[in-house]
């Protein structure tokens, strides 16, 4: 960690209002684009779906899920794919000017990296399965639906903090 | 006036390197916050870091302001702004679902793959969970296809519900969000773990 950060110079992390308020600027910037907000399971979803359709095309065409995506195109010329991608490619950056690209498992000194991994596949599968049902994760639902003050964007957040905090203490070795 | 893509003729190329863009920043603002952690991410249930708190109702809010403010100098085309669906019951389901799976993978989609970008290879794995969640989904979807479609109220705001103007609202979560903040300051204070948050 004896990188040098080219954007806060003193502190590791920008000062949360003031991300909170840059990470505001790009969501209504999205909104004001497209008429939507951001988004994350929804590109992962096109990823399972143009999987689904390229392993077995007759399952996904007679599924009452998949096939809700399917159209001329392939479910990955989708906005929020290329949404993703620059998730990922921006994160990149913020990374690199703050010396912080490094690859690592991190985890509790109570637990071992493997157990952090298991744990970490776990949670995905439920936050995945749980961001199809709830129509969107965190961002699309939670954060964009807030935005536009839907009771679907506050009932979701609610649901999810609610619960986190409600498990935080069985899960509490894995963190402190 | 917005939303400028839908009310405009703009080529799939120019959308989609408008979706790059736009992920771009996403990408970078949730990186410098901090949510690249999954550590980071879990002090908000623990008390040690509030972090999460502060960056999403600021987020939530800022954004909140401007569509109130560009629908009220008739700068944006509101009707046709996407306010998202309401199915009571697979918004409440799906968000515990969702509520576990981060406090046991300890990201969400978005913040994993900030986290993958910068090498946290825990990232990748949350990722990889993702992926295997919704084809799980997916494969046993006849059996929660009622659950998902019960209750259906359309796209409804919680000004409408609740019977008060929209301006209103965002008067008291701004004044929630304060409160919030303010508890998650004395938070921070009160659970700190010095010996956690050098570490991230």
């Amino acid at each position: 960690m004896s990188h040098h950060n080219y954007i806060t110079h003193d502190t590791k992390y920008m000062n949360p209002y003031i991300a909170g308020i840059l990470l505001g600027v790009v969501l209504l910037a999205a909104f004001y684009l497209t008429g939507r907000g951001l988004g994350a399971s929804g590109a992962m979803k096109s990823v399972v779906v143009a999987a689904v359709d390229g392993v077995a095309p007759g399952h996904a065409q007679s599924s009452h899920f998949y096939s809700k995506y399917l159209g001329e195109d392939s479910p990955l010329n989708s906005w929020l794919v290329f949404q993703v991608l620059g998730v990922l490619v921006g994160g990149l950056l913020s990374g690199a000017l703050a010396g912080r690209l490094q690859w690592k498992v991190e985890h509790s000194p109570k637990i071992t990296p493997r157990r952090r991994i298991v744990m970490a596949v776990i949670g995905g599968a439920l936050f995945g399965f749980g961001s199809q049902l709830g129509r969107g994760c965190t961002s699309g639902a939670a954060l964009s639906g807030m935005a536009t003050l839907s009771l679907a964007g506050f009932v979701t957040m609610m649901a999810i903090f609610g619960t986190a905090y409600a498990l935080a203490y069985f899960f509490r070795k894995n963190w402190i | 006036m917005g939303p400028l893509i839908p009310l405009n003729e703009i080529s799939n190329e120019i959308n989609f390197l408008i979706a790059f863009l736009i992920g771009l920043g996403f990408g970078f603002a949730l990186e410098q916050a901090g949510f690249s952690s999954s550590r980071k991410l879990a002090g908000m249930f623990y008390g040690y870091d509030t972090t999460v708190l502060k960056v999403f109702f600021t987020a939530a809010i800022t954004a909140m302001l401007g569509l109130l403010f560009l629908n009220y100098f008739e700068l944006m085309d509101m009707s046709i702004v996407y306010v998202n669906e309401y199915y009571s019951w697979s918004a409440i389901v799906g968000g515990v679902i969702m509520g576990a799976g981060f406090i046991i993978g300890g990201f969400c989609p978005g913040t994993s793959v900030s986290a993958a970008a910068i090498g946290k290879i825990d990232a990748w794995w949350f990722l990889g969970g993702s992926l295997l969640g919704i084809l799980l989904f997916g494969e046993t979807f006849p059996l929660w296809e009622t659950l998902y479609m019960a209750d259906y109220l359309g796209p409804i705001k919680l000004s409408t519900s609740l019977g008060i103007s929209d301006g209103l609202l965002a008067l008291f979560v701004i004044a929630a969000a304060v409160m919030m903040f303010w508890l998650g300051e004395m938070a921070e204070k009160r659970f700190g773990r010095p010996d956690i948050s050098k570490e991230l």
